[in-house]
């Protein structure tokens, strides 16, 4: 039976099986494709999305156990419309091969919506389920605390 | 926006006797050039084969892969520096497979001389056996060449084509084209008339671009500077495009199952797959089995359930066994002697030393696994690949399906990380023969991790014997010999058919061509006799020499009494003054030999790689909960510093990728397959154990220096010497955890 789905505010019907974890769903269904695929099984962080503005790991969510509003990268911000914190992503230019990036920025951006001005022992706790393998962490955590103060001042 | 797969589509069907233009300038002209691949349409200008000018604006081709290190910011901002291009204007595209993006530079890295010594002729001399990279159709990224190979090809294309421009908009506006300057993309004469080089693109096509010289260094607007890197924004958005992002009509999903202990398949049954839900095609792909599913998961679900049996590994079977047959090597004549200075045999007064050391396979584990997209249509082949050698991938898809390979085109997409994996065409070919077992239909191929961990090129398992003297304060003699399976022999075997002669100097690098001043001094590269799958993982065989030859000096330089960093510098002093001057500087970045607590001890570690010396200092603190690295100091000297900030991002990226080894990276064997699966059994540095990071970049280096790899090599001796001082146990065995209570 088809399962509905509210994705970055559209609604969609999918029709798979309904064990297909989300990530899969929104990659090859929806076309969402900016949300990675890295490990399948929760270890690397890649695939961070939102289910209620909480920063989840979309291949451990089976298509029918999706209790919320999903939010992908594509959703957080545009490239002509940037989050603050994709923005301040960009003016630290913490990309480097870029593949982690969208599951790093999801799983930030929770942590904002949840502690506002974060110490560098948030940072660690929070971001320590993102793997990073071109090592792009300070970056990462100058590009949090720059956008957490921005957010503050905005 | 102009697209790779529209110019390289025309190329392949007019053939490569179309070249719009010319291409003739500058000493590229005076070595006959490759021919331009890229065939401009209507109203379009291809000048070189670096840039495409239309209505929309200005692409520039980046002949090497952007895996990350940036390289698509500074080759287009060579060729912006001297075109006079709006930065924002700029698009960057992958070069499709084509003789003319050779990579120069790589071969180069081959010739007999300790590189670090490089007189001006011997420079040239590298440069100019380098051309054999033409003749090899050698269009590789890697051994951190990019830019050094660029530096000069990609200004002259920069420069030439601004003249062009200036002579279209000179015949346009009737002026002398001596009249004209540039700016901004533009051409503006002197009564302030501004052509845009978008509305030049239809008058230039015809002109051929003129021979002109290089800007001098002291003009540079972009080059020296840290540039908006063009791929942040896309990178920061979910925008960026990757193989597995290619969005095709009726695209299907698919996966692979092949042989663990690297060999080939006896026979397969599929009975219990065929009818899981989603699965359309399960394909025998004859050294494996490719399921093809309306979605990923569903694909890979079934792959599991497919029962295989596969043919035994050519290989000792277990961790044991492999290194068993590794320090076997030690007994064989050697490979290599390319150090031998003084006399090691000689009787030589002092203490003596002797140590050994060994560190384990590598997996490369970059973030995204691997995949390819891939359309046959019975007479041609289309693949989207995210690869470090277009011309290699390309044709072996060619050869996988039957076709030639003009009837092959190749997208060169954005990579997922490659460290050496990605100049690998086995994760490009089964999506190519599993799309040729649907013609019409295209798939997008992904590996499940567990597949990528399992069938990597890996960094082979090394071992090393060291005897050394120090009388005096200083090293008298250091005979080192290091056994390893080369990766060398095992990836030309595999990539193209056959063993180069002479010795094996990848084997050695790290330890034989080090610039230090010991009056005895041998290297000899011993190879192990085994067929295990090998590959070129970042800095090669520096990642470990620089491992067992810095550790071995740091403890030479206890033994002899004298300050480690004092001791590297007097040898460096001596030999290559740029390497005394990183060593130098990192000592005042890191305020060494100051005072500091019990639980806090520090380590230096060097290597000269990639042209770059590179020093680091690293602090440990002893939490007691576990040791943690609090911080890296580097000091780097590139020669010219083309993009501060994209090398300071490199060199740290380097020694991440250093420290996730030298801590807890380790691939191990049992029954012929390597027994990691996923990050939870080969994890690698996160957010709260990577250090901070300070970097310098000096430029007294005569001769432009890589920035990819330098970072690597330095950082784990620099770990294991600070591990040291904390604790007074010396590390002589990677990974670190084994021995040292390091925070995970």
């Amino acid at each position: 039976m088809p399962t509905s789905l509210t994705i970055n505010g559209q609604s969609q019907t999918i029709d798979l099986p309904d064990d297909v974890p989300l990530l899969w769903v929104l990659r090859d269904e929806v076309g969402l494709t900016g949300t990675k695929f890295g490990c399948g099984v929760s270890a690397c962080g890649a695939c961070t999305v939102h289910i209620d503005g909480e920063a989840v790991r979309s291949c451990q969510v089976a298509l029918a156990d999706v209790w919320g509003e999903v939010t992908t990268i594509e959703g957080l911000g545009t490239p002509d419309n940037m989050a603050m914190i994709q923005q301040t992503w960009v003016d630290h230019q913490v990309a480097q091969c870029g593949y982690c990036q969208s599951g790093q920025i999801m799983n930030a951006a929770a942590l904002l919506a949840q502690t506002p001005n974060p110490t560098d022992q948030d940072i660690d706790d929070a971001m320590q389920g993102n793997l990073c393998r071109c090592g792009t962490y300070p970056r990462i955590r100058a590009a949090i605390k720059d956008a957490a103060q921005r957010i503050q001042e905005a | 926006m102009a697209s790779i797969g529209k110019i390289a589509r025309r190329t392949f069907l007019i053939g490569t006797a179309a070249i719009v233009g010319g291409v003739a300038f500058g000493v590229y002209q005076v070595r006959k050039d490759a021919p331009n691949p890229l065939v401009a349409g209507d109203g379009e200008a291809t000048l070189n084969p670096f840039m495409l000018i239309n209505q929309d604006g200005i692409t520039i081709i980046a002949p090497r892969a952007e895996m990350g290190q940036g390289v698509h910011t500074t080759l287009a901002a060579l060729v912006a520096e001297e075109m006079d291009v709006a930065w924002d204007d700029i698009t960057v595209l992958h070069g499709p497979p084509a003789q003319a993006y050779y990579n120069q530079a790589l071969l180069g890295l081959a010739l007999p001389f300790h590189h670090y010594a490089d007189s001006n002729f011997q420079h040239n001399l590298r440069q100019s056996v380098g051309m054999v990279g033409k003749l090899l159709n050698l269009q590789v990224t890697g051994g951190s060449t990019s830019t050094k190979d660029a530096y000069e090809r990609m200004r002259h294309a920069g420069a030439s084509a601004r003249e062009a421009l200036k002579l279209a908009a000179a015949a346009q506006l009737s002026v002398a084209v001596g009249t004209l300057r540039t700016e901004n993309s533009k051409v503006i004469a002197q009564n302030g008339t501004e052509i845009a080089y978008t509305d030049l693109a239809e008058a230039v096509r015809d002109i051929t671009p003129p021979d002109v010289d290089l800007r001098a260094k002291s003009t540079w607007k972009y080059l020296g500077k840290s540039m908006p890197r063009t791929d942040m924004v896309a990178k920061s958005t979910g925008t960026a495009h990757y193989a597995a992002d290619t969005k095709l009509d009726g695209l299907k999903f698919a996966t692979v199952r092949m042989n663990p202990r690297r060999s080939g398949m006896v026979s397969y049954d599929d009975s219990a797959a065929r009818d899981m839900p989603g699965v359309e095609a399960i394909i025998d792909l004859g050294d494996g089995i490719g399921v093809v599913a309306n979605n990923t998961w569903l694909a890979m679900q079934a792959a599991e359930a497919v029962d295989i049996e596969w043919e035994p590994a050519s290989y000792p079977v277990d961790t044991e066994g492999l290194m068993a047959a590794t320090r076997a090597a030690f007994d064989l004549e050697p490979n290599s002697t390319t150090r031998d200075d003084g006399d090691v045999t000689a009787a030589v007064e002092g203490t003596e030393i002797t140590a050994e050391y060994v560190v384990p396979y590598l997996a490369h584990a970059t973030m995204e696994p691997m995949n390819a997209t891939a359309l046959y249509t019975g007479d041609t082949l289309e693949v989207w690949s995210g690869n470090q050698a277009p011309v290699i991938v390309r044709d072996k898809c060619a050869e996988a399906v039957g076709l030639d390979p003009e009837q092959v085109t190749l997208h060169t997409t954005m990579l997922g990380g490659g460290f050496g994996r990605r100049g690998e065409y086995d994760f490009s070919v089964p999506a190519a023969k599993i799309a040729a077992a649907l013609p019409g239909t295209p798939i997008r191929m992904t590996w499940s991790r567990e597949e990528d961990m399992r069938h990597d090129f890996y960094r082979p398992a090394a071992m090393a014997q060291f005897r050394g003297v120090v009388r005096d304060g200083k090293a008298q003699l250091v005979d080192g010999k290091i056994a390893a399976q080369s990766v060398t022999h095992t990836s030309s075997m595999r990539l193209v058919g056959q063993v180069p002669p002479g010795p094996d100097r990848g084997h050695v690098e790290g330890a034989a061509d080090q610039p230090y001043a010991i009056p005895n001094f041998r290297i000899t590269g011993h190879l192990a006799d085994l067929t295990v799958p090998l590959g070129f993982w970042r800095s090669v065989g520096n990642s470990h020499n620089g491992f067992f030859f810095d550790t071995f000096i740091d403890e030479l330089a206890h033994a002899a009494g004298t300050d480690p960093l004092q001791f590297r510098l007097d040898m460096a002093r001596a030999e290559h003054a740029p390497s005394a001057g990183v060593i130098e500087a990192v000592g005042e970045m890191s305020n060494w030999g100051s005072e500091k607590p019990a639980n806090i001890g520090r380590g230096i570690g060097f290597t000269y790689s990639f042209g770059t010396p590179t020093a680091e200092v690293v602090e440990v603190e002893d939490t007691g909960n576990g040791i943690r690295i609090n911080k890296c100091w580097i000091a780097c000297d590139v020669g010219t510093a083309l993009d501060p900030s994209i090398i300071e991002a490199q060199m740290v990226s380097g020694a991440v990728y250093g420290f996730s080894a030298a801590v807890q990276g380790e691939v191990t064997f049992s029954d012929g397959a390597a027994e990691q699966y996923n990050f939870y059994d080969y994890d690698a540095l996160r957010m709260h154990n990577t250090p901070a990071f300070e970097v310098r970049v000096l430029e007294t280096n005569p001769h432009m220096g890589g920035v990819g790899e330098p970072g690597t090599p330095p950082s784990m001796p620099a770990l294991g010497n600070a591990l040291f001082d904390l604790t007074g146990t010396r590390a002589r065995q990677l990974p670190l955890i084994k021995t040292f209570d390091l925070i995970l």
